[in-house]
Parts: C-alpha cells; structure tokens; sequence
C-alpha cells in the first residue's frame, strides 16, 4: 500500500498543479509580459487588501457601529484583532439597509465644524469635510462599498444575462428575435438615464442602485453568450452530442456553456470598474446614498460645496475633492490596465 | 439602403413603446397620488391630484393607462414638470439648444484629438511617442467626468479664478433676458455673433472651455486607442505594401492608403460615443451649472419629477436610435464593401 502511495505521489509530483498550468499558460504569459498591466494587478491586490483591513486601518467607527457589534469601551482594542470576533463582524458587515452592521458605513465625525478641516486642524489623516466627516474612514470603507456593488452587479447581471443568452442562442427563432429586440431597446437608451429612471422610482437606496445597474447590465453579456452559442452549435461536438441522443437543456449545460462562459466571466468581471463608476455617478447626482455614507460617488458630490475657499485662501480646501478623486482614478485606472491587457490575451487575431 | 433604412426606422417605434412601457410598468410600484403629479399640467392642478387620480383613472389597471398616456403624448402632452415649472415639452425645447451647443463644441476636440494621437501613435509605433500616448489614452480613459469637472472647477474656478461654471456671465445673462438680443439659433456662440456682440462671444466661449474638455477627454480617448490599432491593422494590410511597392511617398500610402481604411471602426465608435456623450451631459452639466438638458433632467431625477425624467428617457432613446441610424448609413458611404440587405 505504502508503496503505491508513494508511487502516485511521486507521479502527482510530475503533473504540473492547476494553478501550475493556469499560471504558465500562453494567456498568463502575454499577460505577464505586460507591465502596466502588472501595475493594475498590483494597484487592485491592494485595494482588495485595504478593503479586507479596513476595520485595521481606518479610524475607530462611530459609536452606532461599535454599539452593533458589541464592543464597549474597554473593548474597543478588539476590532483591530483578528483574534476577536468583533474584527470578524466588521469585515463581514454588508453596505446595506438590512445588514445588522449598517451604521458602520456612515462615516464617524470628528467634530460638527461647519467648514471643512485640514488634516492638522482636525487631527485626522486627510481632513475632514464640513460637518467633521473624516474623509480617510470614507475611503478605506467606501473602498468595500464599491467592491459590494461590483462583484453583486456584475454577478447578477452574469446570471440573468446568461440565463437569457443560453435561451436566446439555443432555441433560436421567435424567441431569439423577441429576446435581442428588447436587448435592442435596452442599448439603444443611455445607461444612466435607465438607471436614474429606476432609482427615482424605487427609492434612493444602495439597494436600488445596485438593481438599476444590473437591469442594464445583463443585456451585454446576453448577447456576447448568444452569439457563442450560435457558433458553437455548428461544431461537430454538438453534432455528435445530439447524434448520441443529447437532448435540449443537457446540451447547453454540458457542451455549449462549459465552452463560451470562461471568457464571459472574464469579460464579466472587468465590469466592475465601471459599475462601480456608475454607482459613483448616480450618487454624485444624489441618487444613491445619504450625506455622511462611506461612499466615494457621495463624497465627491459633497465636495461640489467646497469649490472656493474662504476669502484670500483659494487653495484652502483642496483636500475635500482631491482625495475622493484620486481613489476612484486610480480604481478606475486599476480595471482599465487589467482591461486592456487581457482584451490583447483575448484577441485571438493578435495571437499569431 | 432603402430598405435598410425603413428597416431601422422600424426600430425607432420599437424602442420608444420598449422604453415607455417599461416605465408605465415601473410606475406601478409608485402611488396613484405619486404618477399623479406627473399628468398634471399646471400649478394649479398639482395642487390638487385628488381630481387628477380621477380624471386620469390612475387606479385602473396598467394598460389603460399605458393607452391613455400614449393618446396624451400623441398630442403632445408630456405632461408638467415641477422641476421646471412648465410643460415637459417647453422644457425639452428651450434645454435642447446649449445641450447641443455643448455636444457641438465637444465633438471638434473628440474626433480630432482622439484621430491625430491615434495616427501619430501608430505611424510612430513603439517609439517614445506611442508609449506616451498610450499612456495618456489610459490615463484620459480613467478620469471619471465627474472627478475631472470637480478637479477642473477647483484649480480654474476656485484657485485660479480664471473661468466660471454657468453658460454666460450674470451681467450678460440680464442682458440677454431684457431683449434686444436676438436668439436665431439658440446656439449662444452663434447668436452672439449674428448679433455682433463680440464680447458676448468670448464670454460663452470661456464659459464652454472647461465643460468641453470635461465631456471630450474619455471619448478621445477612446477614439485615440481604437485609431491606432486599426491604423496598425491597415498598415499591415497587402493594399498598403502594393502602395509602397509601385514608389508612392510614405506620405500619400499613410494618408490615403492606409488611414482611410483605419477610420473605418472608428466611425463605428461613434454610435457608443453619441450614448456615451448623454452619460456625460447629464453629470457635466449638473458640475458646471450649464442650464442644458442633462442638468435639468438629474434635477428632476432627485426631485422625483416623473414626467420630466419620462419625457427626457424618450427624447434621448429617440435621439439615440437616429443617431445610431447616421451612423450606419455613414458607415456604408465609407466602406462600399458593406451591403445592407
């Protein structure tokens, strides 16, 4: 026994890994050859990180929020352990309405001033805005709120999307027509306008912004699935499936999707960058969440009242647009560098 | 073509009962006494939407008042907005011209910025000049409008002092509300100069430089990355080696040869950039309090003014699906090698 073990080990050993054979595939290699887009990778492994951290790196939160996972004052300390699981009920606390940790998203206030401080006015790390808003809490949480709307749009909008794809492609006929008539409509109005519709009428909330967002969101990859689909249902594989006696939901689930989803989810997931500045859009308009959120999109809306400074001090309040600015760029910036590479690894013409 | 044509023009129906059933549907959700205030007409009936809910059957079911709605657009009632104070349809028609001057005036630095970089990028390519354009393509697409405008307004409105967000200086804007000046187009830039105020000119041109850059930095962008690879492609093309071979100067094969082919799917682009332009004159507008068409309808958005972000999504769907209809029919003037049939 012992020895056959050994044997198979020994094989295992000679099989390179999954990881192995993802990380030296000829797609990881062009990407890795790329060195802005390393500079996104590693400009997004530290938001990732900074999210995570973030009950470790941002100032102490307000008094709600230490309330609603059971801290008090002499425990304080243990939102910056691991160890404890007030850490852990922090990182897994959710930017929304029905999540027991809500308030730790509105942003604690250093003071009430009615203009904003600077970093050594206030004794904060970038300055607070009017009203004593700590701008570095907003980013390093606001950095989970974007994550959240991300991921949970462009999640759903996969799901539905390929759902709709798979039907449209597979059956063909009235229901494709039907189905890419109302992905028509839906691309021919802009974005934002749909989502500023549906927020306006759902009610102003982090929830509803997400849903608006996924309702334009799903149309694209819908159509990138479909049109795989028609390709692929004219290789011989399927052919020989059907031939077999593969019938109708069988035949998309086990040889038609396998073969066209790894690219949309690729395709897919460099999606967040852009919702996320569309949820930041629609909140710079005052469509998503209320003064005082830990979201950059409303905290670049409140910077709009802080354009002058006071008399003879023009520059004073540089800070209130400048930080949130800065992160959403280079969140932005992180997406479109990964973007642009793996569009290159993608394109199969550039290949040869 | 014709054929084509009416094809496309079919879409137009199509997309606006897609667009406003959708949101006769999504209305549902509301209160009758919530769509009421969209179908009143006057301060006066807003004032009372009890009467309203009643005249309108507001509580019947949703397709009678799709119906109904339908028959009240047929003609030509939009309805009120309470953001503006007046019809949807006054408001669409006196907000139309400075969104449309703004487009004018962001289109020029679009198309022509995002052509050059491109063309110089790829005719340069892999020299200090491509990488420096590639950059700043990625840099310009990454600068979301909203972060842009603020910054721009901080160190030009605020810091510097040098120009202002509005369409026109306040003593002008008296000027121009007394009478005397004539509006032919609605076009500020060229009323001005149909009514020979220079200074006028100057004024509104100053007021359009930060908003253009604003609008005009990510599609050029766009434009610039999707210019050079197809100017890249073109120039690996036989046609182009054929050009070279029979002793035509590098100048001509460039021109000529290579870059009218290049343009091609740049002028596809141009259906995304026309949506994403809407995307960008609803948030530059409400940044430089430029009193346009995308200001007044995130107003009404906040607001909650049904009938002004109804009218303003059926304007855009429709502006959209001829817009995109230009496009196409461009597309085969270009490239005779597309048949549409």
């Amino acid at each position: 026994m012992a020895s056959v073990t050994a044997a198979q080990t020994a094989n295992d050993n000679q099989v390179p890994s999954a990881f192995r054979r993802w990380w030296d595939s000829k797609m990881m290699k062009r990407f890795r050859r790329n060195p802005l887009a390393l500079v996104g990778a590693v400009l997004l492994a530290l938001f990732l990180l900074a999210g995570f951290f973030a009950p470790i790196i941002s100032p102490q939160p307000n008094i709600n929020c230490l309330r609603s996972i059971g801290v008090s004052a002499s425990t304080v300390g243990d939102i910056r352990n691991p160890l404890k699981p007030a850490f852990w009920k922090l990182v897994g606390a959710a930017p929304l309405a029905q999540s027991p940790y809500y308030d730790c998203y509105t942003i604690p206030r250093s003071s009430f001033s009615p203009v904003p401080q600077s970093a050594a006015e206030s004794g904060t790390i970038l300055g607070t805005t009017s009203g004593g808003y700590d701008i570095f809490y907003g980013l390093i949480w606001g950095i989970r709120t974007a994550f959240f709307i991300g991921i949970a749009v462009v999640g759903f909008g996969l799901i539905v999307g390929i759902i709709v794809g798979s039907i449209a492609g597979y059956f063909g006929g009235w229901i494709d027509n039907v189905l890419m008539r109302l992905i028509d409509v839906i691309f021919a109005v802009p974005g934002l306008v749909v989502a500023m519709v549906i927020v306006t009428v759902l009610g102003q909330n982090i929830f509803n912004v997400m849903i608006a967002l996924a309702v334009v969101g799903w149309a694209g990859y819908a159509r990138i699935l479909r049109g795989d689909i028609l390709q692929i249902k004219e290789q011989e594989y399927v052919t020989g499936a059907q031939a077999l006696g593969a019938r109708g939901p069988g035949i998309i689930f086990k040889h038609i999707l396998p073969n066209s989803v790894g690219t949309l989810i690729i395709i897919a997931s460099l999606d967040i960058g852009s919702v996320v500045l569309a949820a930041a859009a629609l909140s710079f308009l005052g469509l998503g969440v209320p003064v005082g959120f830990a979201d950059w999109g409303q905290m670049v809306n409140f910077a709009r009242n802080w354009l002058l400074g006071p008399p003879g001090n023009p520059w004073a309040y540089w800070f209130v647009s400048f930080w949130p600015g800065l992160i959403i760029v280079l969140f932005v910036l992180a997406w479109n560098l990964l973007g642009d590479a793996f569009r290159d690894v993608l394109d199969v013409r550039s290949n040869s | 073509m014709f054929a084509f044509i009416v094809r496309r023009l079919f879409m137009l129906p199509l997309v606006f009962f897609g667009v406003t059933l959708f949101i006769v549907l999504l209305m549902q959700v509301l209160s009758p006494f919530q769509r009421a205030a969209s179908y009143a007409q006057t301060e006066n009936q807003a004032r009372n939407l009890d009467a309203i809910i009643e005249r309108y059957g507001l509580n019947d079911p949703w397709y009678m008042q799709y119906g109904r709605w339908l028959r009240q657009v047929s003609q030509g009632n939009l309805g009120y907005s309470r953001t503006s104070s007046e019809p949807v349809l006054t408001t669409l028609r006196k907000r139309f011209p400075p969104t449309a001057e703004l487009a004018i005036f962001a289109f020029f630095p679009i198309i022509g910025v995002g052509i050059w970089l491109g063309t110089a990028a790829a005719l340069n390519r892999d020299t200090l000049i491509d990488q420096a354009t590639r950059v700043l393509a990625i840099v310009g697409w990454s600068l979301p409008t909203f972060v842009l405008g603020i910054w721009l307004l901080v160190i030009f409105y605020g810091g510097f002092g040098i120009l202002e967000p509005g369409r026109v200086s306040t003593d002008f804007l008296i000027e121009i509300a007394r009478g005397g000046f004539k509006n032919y187009t609605g076009l500020l830039t060229i009323d001005s100069l149909l009514n020979g105020r220079l200074d006028i000119f100057w004024d509104a041109f100053k007021h359009l430089i930060l908003p253009v850059i604003t609008l005009a930095t990510v599609s050029s962008a766009q434009i610039m990355r999707v210019m050079r690879s197809s100017l890249l492609d073109a120039l690996g093309q036989d046609y182009v080696r054929t050009a070279r071979a029979k002793g035509l100067a590098e100048r001509t094969v460039n021109r000529k040869h290579a870059r009218r082919n290049g343009l091609i799917p740049v002028i596809t682009l141009a259906g995304f950039t026309l949506i994403g332009l809407i995307n960008g004159v609803i948030i530059t507008e409400t940044i430089f309090n430029f009193p346009g068409l995308g200001q007044w309808s995130a107003q009404a958005a906040v607001n909650l003014d049904y009938a002004a972000v109804l009218g303003f999504a059926v304007f855009t769907a429709v502006i959209v699906v001829i817009g995109n209809l230009i496009v196409d029919i461009l597309y085969g003037v270009i490239d005779p090698r597309i048949r549409y049939d």
